[in-house]
């Protein structure tokens, strides 16, 4: 398969309402992944963009809107939509504009702006469910992710107390990285007393509503050789989509997102996920998410992240284990939903190329996995880069 | 490039402006078991699934969700595109020639019955801030392109009511078409105004209906049995769809997808090099407008050569056999999948009563409709 | 990393002050879904009391939601099967959120119940009642496997809709079936 690289990665800061409109966003952070990259607009031969409900931006076919703020006039561009996996999926889908021979380099733009939607953005996933057997039962989004982690802690007995490490965890990381919404620091008991929304889950233990940009550029050897220094290779592409029929599953455990590692490490020739994975951004926007697919990532046994995490084995600064959402995640640095999928896969990046500042982890990376999740409980996408 | 892809598999359902008695999986669930079928292959040996759709039509937040159970294609590498039929197919193109895949499965359908108010949905593609509080039905930028597209090339209102009556009438000998019907000229021109200089008769009406392919890398074309329709060339390109800014008279976005596809298809003549064409026709004119982009005829002259008879179904270079969308059915992101399979069947002979005598390469062009400026261009043949 | 990072942050107040302007829109986003075979007959079964099923000879599942096809082994499912209308609790949560975000005074408890006759794991979403009023009460009363019966609309009430079982109560709450025909 023929080698795919990241030249570069820009971002907007994240905010709960951003002056900015969607396409401003788009081009803010193109403008900064190009800059990065040291490359021009008309030097990109091709746009993937990435973004999620159309609802939030209230505009319908929105890729089309968004595409002249992404620097897609005139050129061949797709928007890929898997939901709040779009985000990393759009690293997948850059990689094949690429790896496929068709064009030599590409932009990857992922953004969302979720702030428009009135009453509150949170309306516009009611549109998720079942029209028929479950939107007239009066449903929200937290319902679904409250069943699931109901269902992940009392397969496993896992206490809240643990979960709510996760949240400490990144928000507290995410003081370091200039994008974020929602940084700081907590304490256990604070994250565990918060507000309760839909019980297991409180306030403190989910992403915030959003408005921000994300961009990438892709290229093939050929443009990649010829930069100076070791580069970022796309080393390895999953993605996996589970039934519609959500109730029917166990939702204890992701196996999408085992079935979406599994194709990506085998690409990448990863046998020992847990020795040859050094960082990982795994996609948290709820606290207990993150335990959920570090389980699916097969970087710990079903059940057992929670357990790592109390032994700090994925804190930022572990030399022994694996650093998790060193970034600070959706949780830290906030969720626009495409976006932030985005946000992780450029974190790896920056990370493998020792550019991630404050952020930077202490132990040697060399390849790292960024994964993000979407839909009804449903998709996984995966990638690993390697330097 | 890494060898040819081909459709191998092709499935469908009638169009129909209603299709109460099925549910949209079990409408797709039909258009798959035909699709593997004349494929000859299992649900299990599918690698990945491209399905395009856009949510607003769906009236599903995320529709994706709803995708990969009637498709038997649970657990597996599933996506959808926001986009139309054709990207749906360059995705899984690309996805093929990277090597991710050796069989996708491509899917689009309409439910456009379900939308109570589609000019409200479509509405919704405008830009908030400088269009949409116009509150004007979102039409009206297909009869402003109308207007200045007649204007600038020299095509006559009459001409492009022609594409009505022969796509109408082109749809009566195709068993799938929703709309076939045997009218003038005079009947498309006096029909009830929408946009002026479009009427009623000019613009597509929507359909319901669901198509599947089957798509393969060549290598693995010894183990299938569905008869393989080659990719020469494919492109895609979006222009803005931003309305002051927009060239009002050219379909550039189709003029630089079709260089694509000629390029990476090595044609340099399409007229002599093609034997047919489908091309998008949501609205009368389009089909005129499209034809010039595509260099299929020379500028301003596409609706004289209708006149002579040259794109009729008889003629030198037959255009929308299968009806097109005035005669089968507008089903928005999916009407160029229609298109894809009059050119699969012509390209295997399978097209009974509307069979082309000389049908080796033919080519599919898509417009994704008001607002975009959106399109993609295929040329397939029927043979490597 | 680029560290100066594009964006300008609004607060509520620049809205609410017209510092900045906003434009707005209100379109009417309405949908008349083909429930389709599979569905219609469930919607008609609910309006009967009833909650169906389809099986797959293949695979042997009883599925509900039922569909026409059966997804794993990609062939049309065989036949109806009329199941009980108790269930066990998969999950359970309780919501004091509504959908716009705005706060509840009393929670919601939604769930998942796998329903009696389907295959194990066969679950459907809907609401559990008669469990309490707050966190403490509901923990005290349900958890994963506490067996639940439905509360069903009176039969001149039902319309064929999920909403035609007003939720579902723990087996062995005081109280009468509300079931009748």
């Amino acid at each position: 398969m023929p080698k795919v690289a990241i030249l570069g990665a820009g971002m907007t800061k994240f905010m709960r309402r951003s002056l900015e409109t969607g396409r401003e966003l788009c081009w803010e952070a193109a403008s900064a992944a190009l800059r990065e990259a040291d490359m021009t607009l008309d030097q990109i031969e091709c746009v993937v963009m990435a973004t999620a409900p159309d609802a939030f931006d209230g505009v319908h076919m929105k890729g089309e809107y968004l595409l002249d703020g992404a620097g897609a006039k005139g050129k061949p561009y797709t928007r890929v939509y898997v939901g709040g996996g779009s985000g990393v999926f759009a690293v997948i889908a850059g990689w094949w504009h690429v790896a496929s021979g068709a064009f030599r380099n590409c932009l990857v733009v992922a953004e969302e702006k979720m702030s428009p939607t009135q009453p509150h953005p949170q309306g516009a996933f009611n549109a998720i469910y079942d029209q028929f057997l479950e939107r007239p039962l009066g449903v929200n989004l937290l319902w679904i992710f409250a069943l699931e982690m109901h269902r992940y802690m009392l397969t496993y007995g896992i206490k809240l107390e643990t979960i709510a490490g996760v949240a400490v965890k990144n928000k507290r990381n995410a003081k370091d990285h200039p994008a974020s919404q929602v940084a700081g620091d907590f304490t256990i008991q604070q994250v565990v007393e918060a507000e309760v929304m839909a019980y297991p889950v409180t306030r403190l233990m989910v992403s915030p509503v959003t408005d921000g940009a994300v961009a990438m550029v892709l290229a093939g050897e050929e443009q990649a050789k010829k930069r100076a220094g070791k580069q970022v290779w796309v080393e390895g592409v999953g993605w996996n989509l589970d039934t519609s029929y959500w109730t029917n599953r166990d939702l204890a455990y992701p196996q999408y997102v085992e079935n979406a590692a599994r194709m990506a490490y085998k690409m990448a020739g990863i046998t020992k996920p847990r020795e040859q994975i050094h960082i990982v951004e795994p996609y948290d926007p709820f606290a207990y998410k993150e335990l959920h697919h570090l389980e699916g990532l097969q970087l710990a046994d079903k059940g057992q992240a929670p357990k790592l995490l109390e032994q700090g084995f994925w804190d930022r600064d572990t030399t022994t284990g694996i650093p998790s959402s060193p970034s600070g995640g959706l949780l830290g640095v906030g969720n626009p939903i495409a976006a932030a999928g985005l946000a992780k896969a450029a974190e790896i990046y920056w990370q493998l190329k020792g550019e991630a500042g404050p952020r930077q982890i202490k132990r040697q990376a060399k390849r790292g996995v960024a994964q993000a999740w979407g839909d009804l409980m449903q998709v996984g996408t995966v990638v690993v880069l390697g330097i | 490039m890494n060898g040819k892809v081909a459709v191998v598999g092709a499935g469908f359902t009638p169009l129909r402006p209603l299709s109460p008695e099925v549910s949209f999986r079990e409408l797709i669930f039909e258009a798959a078991v035909r699709a593997y079928q004349d494929a000859g292959i299992t649900h299990q040996q599918i690698d990945s699934v491209v399905g395009v759709a856009e949510d607003f039509r769906e009236g599903t937040c995320i529709f994706d969700e709803y995708t990969p159970d009637q498709l038997g294609a649970v657990q597996k590498p599933v996506q959808t595109v926001a986009g139309d039929g054709l990207q749906g197919l360059a995705t899984a193109w690309m996805i093929l020639q990277a090597g991710a895949a050796e069989i996708v499965v491509l899917e689009g359908h309409s439910k456009a019955s379900n939308i109570l108010h589609p000019a409200h949905i479509e509405a919704m593609a405008l830009d908030p801030t400088y269009v949409r509080p116009h509150g004007w039905n979102p039409i009206f930028v297909a009869g402003l392109e109308m207007r200045r597209y007649l204007h600038q090339s020299g095509n006559t209102a009459a001409q492009a009511a022609r594409v009505s009556v022969k796509n109408k009438r082109n749809a009566l000998r195709n068993p799938i078409a929703a709309y076939s019907a045997e009218i003038s000229v005079e009947q498309a021109l006096a029909s009830r105004p929408v946009a002026e200089p479009l009427t009623e008769l000019q613009v597509a009406a929507p359909a319901d209906g669901a198509f599947v392919f089957v798509i393969a890398h060549e290598k693995v074309l010894p183990r299938l049995k569905g008869q393989p329709v080659f990719v020469d060339g494919i492109g895609w390109t979006s222009d803005t769809c931003n309305l002051p800014t927009r060239d009002w008279a050219r379909a550039v976005y189709a003029e630089k997808a079709a260089q694509r596809a000629y390029q990476m298809a090595g044609i340099r003549n399409p007229s002599d090099e093609l034997d047919f064409a489908e091309v998008d026709d949501t609205y009368a004119y389009k089909e005129l407008q499209h034809l010039e982009a595509l260099g299929l005829a020379p500028a301003g002259q596409a609706g004289k050569l209708l006149e002579q008879g040259v794109f009729e179904r008889e003629g030198k270079f037959p255009v929308n056999v299968s009806g097109g969308s005035l005669g089968c059915g507008h089903l928005h992101d999916a009407s160029p999948l229609r298109g894809l399979l009059e050119a699969i069947l012509q390209l295997r002979g399978q097209a009974g009563q509307r069979q082309l005598p000389k049908a080796r390469r033919g080519l599919v062009c898509s417009w994704r409709g008001v607002p975009t400026a959106t399109g993609a261009v295929v040329i397939l043949s029927g043979r490597c | 990393m680029i560290t100066d990072l594009r964006g300008t942050s609004l607060r509520e107040d620049d809205i609410r002050s017209g510092k900045v302007l906003t434009t707005n829109w209100h379109g009417k986003i309405d949908f008349a879904w083909d429930a389709g075979i599979a569905i219609g007959q469930f919607l008609h079964g609910l309006k009967a009391g009833k909650l169906l099923g389809r099986k797959c000879h293949q695979c042997q599942r009883v599925m509900i939601p039922p569909r026409m096809f059966c997804e794993r082994c990609f062939r049309r499912s065989d036949e109806w099967v009329e199941l009980k209308d108790t269930g066990r609790v998969n999950t359970f949560s309780v919501s004091y959120v509504n959908w716009d975000a705005s706060r509840r005074q009393t929670p919601q408890v939604p769930a998942v119940i796998e329903i009696d006759g389907a295959s194990p794991g066969m679950g459907i979403m809907h609401l559990l009642g008669e469990v309490g009023d707050n966190v403490k009460e509901v923990l005290g009363r349900v958890t994963v496997g506490t067996p639940v019966q439905a509360v069903w609309k009176p039969p001149e009430q039902r319309q064929g809709s999920i909403t035609d079982i007003l939720y579902f109560r723990p087996l062995g709450n005081p109280g009468t079936s509300t079931r009748g025909r």
